[in-house]
């Protein structure tokens, strides 16, 4: 077998079988899943039905709090050092208490609690009382309540592309910006991630003393390119274990979901004939509304032309700074020293990072084309604007020099390793390094 | 086998090797002397063709050294190591495969030589678990398995135990009694001495001395002899003859007397008063260990410069 073949096979293999890559191939799609699932199972999941006293000094409140699927109201008329016994005694969840006021305007009021106040019951009674009290006042000053919701105004903006063909194409912002962010993140994450495994497996190599015994038998250049290679195939079968399972864990999330909510629906529209139900139909249909629109912008993206920019910026920005990660790595004899060569590097990356959420605000703007163009930051900002389409000769551009930096960066950094990894317990500078490049 | 001529390496602001040259004869032993930082890691890695020379030419059997003469030789560096979390047994054959052998004579070879040094039951281990001496063992049979022509051992017996050094070195001897040529690399001349055919001794980035071993012996021949005497008459200093010296009373052995001789003086002519005297029960030449000769050439040439 070809020697560069063999190198490029144990460094996958040995980075494959190892526990932690299997544990973040699991946890990565998991993780995404669970930001779509955990709100949605949080709002349809049912509660256990809790017990809560009610003490209303004011006697305003006898219909607002009435028994619902998550509460169980129970008025109490005595005092209130009693009630709190009674609570105590009764074991009940919580004890509303709502103090007599003067003007009879009820402004506050107390929730007891042997375990921590949910968020909820307290956004709950906030909301009821704040409701009752608005209807009270409104009345006061002689205004129907129906006639004030009949007021109450709802825009919707719809964001439309003009395509040069002067075709309608959804914008949808919301979602491209989720894209940008997404993608230059995940470019950031991989391209770090694996450009640090390179440096830190040629250390490796260097502090075992194997890698004499190695280059005995292939060139420096050919172990640097195998081990480079290897990894980058370990960050490729991840990613795309990635997008697999994370389509397949939202696809079923989102069958499911749709399942739920035509079901809703056809039951409201079936037992429709209370104000009630009318009002929980349009509830659901409002609801079907926004996921249509989520749908119909998850459609509206290019996830092909996405992937495929996405593998070439990780594979060109992943070659360009693991080689020069790999040149750090063979210059020290231990990670602990790699650090200022390592700062340098890093920061474009950061850079790249940091002005992504000031990007997303003007993907077109002179910042952005600029960052998009040099190799260093570009994998981050390209994959970041592509969401919001970049005319073709920018990415032609950016592609052509993004190929250039990586050409230079393995030239140099094939330099510096070369001489590198032979050299032991010696503190290494950049005048140093200046030297290996010219030798 | 290996003709190494006028080799210059010269580094940024040191030359580490100077118009170098030597033969070293197939199928023998060859010991590459110096002190440290002389140049003999350098000169290797220009066999192994880790880094080029600036001038000068190698040529193994009449030919110049190519890339794929690397499958030829086998290198135990002395800056050696394996990868510490890999498996004895994947590795030793990642290491085979490297140099060119395929899957399946790697396997069978490696075998041979598990079953042959008694560690079969190594091979399913992870390195870290191995001690220091048996990781070395792995690393003498990764630098074997390929039946190279050409071994060069860097330091080879450093850090092993006295048993394991002894294992190693019939190990070595027995593959030069089968056709392979053998290159030591060392500043420890004790090992040398009994092993080795031909030296080169390195001082400073040039050889010093090159030739074979007894001949070299015999050409620092300082007229000591040995003494073993018993029942004689006089004391010693009264029976030696004029112009002969005794350095030690206790000599190389214990009872062991050692005496140099006046330069022309015939040791036969020794003997002869000896004999008059008392009862000989050893007498012999002691020729200079290459240490002597080591320290020796090394001290005149740093005198020079």
């Amino acid at each position: 077998m070809n020697k560069i073949g063999l190198i490029i096979r144990r460094e996958y293999l040995t980075r494959v079988k190892k526990r932690s890559f299997i544990i973040m191939t699991i946890l990565g799609p998991l993780l995404i899943a669970a930001i779509y699932a955990v709100p949605i199972y949080l709002s349809t999941a049912s509660f256990e039905q809790k017990s809560v006293l009610v003490l209303d000094e004011t006697n305003m409140f006898f219909d607002t709090f009435k028994t619902t699927d998550n509460y169980k109201f129970q008025h109490i008329f005595i005092p209130l050092d009693s009630a709190k016994a009674t609570f105590v005694r009764n074991h009940d969840d919580a004890l509303i208490y709502i103090p007599k006021t003067q003007n009879m305007v009820p402004e506050q009021a107390v929730i007891f609690s042997e375990k921590q106040v949910s968020m909820g019951l307290k956004s709950f009674v906030t909301e009821r009382m704040k409701k009752e009290v608005e209807t009270l006042k409104l009345q006061a000053k002689g205004i129907d309540r129906t006639l004030m919701e009949s007021i109450k105004t709802k825009i919707v903006v719809e964001a439309v592309r003009l395509n040069p063909k002067g075709e309608e194409e959804g914008s949808y912002p919301e979602i491209r910006l989720g894209m940008a962010f997404g993608m230059g993140f995940l470019i950031y994450l991989f391209v770090f991630m694996f450009s640090s495994q390179v440096m830190r497996g040629v250390i490796e190599e260097k502090s075992s003393r194997i890698v004499e015994v190695i280059i005995s038998s292939v060139r420096p250049f050919q172990l640097m390119a195998g081990k480079i290679i290897g990894v980058a195939l370990v960050g490729l079968t991840q990613f795309l274990l990635w997008v697999v399972l994370t389509a397949i864990i939202v696809g079923s999330v989102q069958f499911a979901l749709g399942q739920d909510i035509s079901s809703i629906a056809e039951q409201s529209v079936v037992s429709a004939g209370s104000s009630d139900d009318m009002q929980k139909v349009i509830e659901s249909m409002q609801k079907s509304d926004t996921m249509v629109y989520v749908m119909e912008s998850v459609n509206s993206i290019n996830f092909t032309e996405i992937l495929l920019a996405f593998i070439f910026y990780f594979l060109g920005g992943y070659l360009l700074y693991a080689s020069l990660f790999a040149a750090v790595g063979s210059a020290v004899d231990s990670e602990a020293d790699s650090q200022q060569f390592l700062l340098p590097l890093t920061v474009p990356l950061i850079i790249a990072l940091v002005s992504l959420s000031s990007l997303v605000e003007n993907p077109d703007g002179q910042v952005a084309f600029w960052l998009s163009m040099i190799p260093f930051t570009s994998p981050v900002i390209m994959l970041a604007r592509i969401p919001f389409g970049v005319p073709w000769w920018e990415v032609a551009l950016s592609v052509t020099l993004l190929v250039l930096g990586v050409i230079g960066a393995i030239w140099i950094a094939a330099k510096i390793y070369r001489t590198g990894i032979l050299m032991y317990g010696k503190k290494i500078n950049y005048k140093e390094l200046w030297k290996w490049l010219r030798y | 086998m290996l003709n190494i001529e006028n080799v210059v390496k010269q580094y940024a602001n040191h030359r580490a090797l100077d118009s170098v040259s030597m033969r070293i004869k197939k199928g023998s032993v060859f010991g590459l002397l110096g002190p440290n930082g002389a140049g003999k890691t350098t000169l290797i890695r220009i066999i192994n063709q880790i880094t080029a020379p600036d001038s000068g030419s190698i040529s193994l059997d009449g030919k110049l050294l190519q890339p794929s003469d690397i499958s030829r030789i086998g290198y135990l560096p002395e800056e050696r190591g394996l990868y510490k979390k890999m498996k004895v047994g994947e590795q030793s054959l990642y290491l085979a495969m490297l140099k060119g052998l395929t899957r399946k004579v790697a396997e069978k070879r490696l075998h041979e030589w598990f079953i042959h040094l008694d560690i079969t039951g190594w091979w399913d281990k992870k390195v870290e678990e191995l001690s220091k001496g048996m990781q070395q063992k792995v690393q003498f049979v990764t630098t074997v398995v390929h039946n190279p022509d050409l071994l060069i051992f860097d330091e080879p017996f450093s850090g092993f135990d006295p048993i394991n050094t002894e294992i190693l070195k019939k190990e070595i001897l027995s593959l030069r009694d089968r056709g392979a040529t053998i290159v030591f690399s060392t500043h420890n001349m004790g090992s040398v001495e009994e092993i080795c055919d031909d030296i080169a001794l390195i001082n400073n980035s040039k050889v010093i001395l090159h030739g074979n071993v007894s001949e070299i012996k015999n050409s620092y021949r300082n007229n000591k002899f040995a003494l073993r005497l018993e029942n004689s008459d006089k004391p010693l200093s009264q029976i030696i003859p004029a112009g002969c010296e005794i350095l030690e009373p206790n000599g190389v052995d214990v009872g062991e007397t050692l005496v140099k001789l006046s330069s022309g003086f015939s040791p036969n002519l020794l003997l002869q008063n000896l004999m008059n005297h008392a009862t000989v029960l050893g007498f012999r030449e002691v020729l200079p260990s290459m240490n002597d000769i080591f320290i020796q050439r090394v001290n005149e040439t740093n005198q020079k410069i």
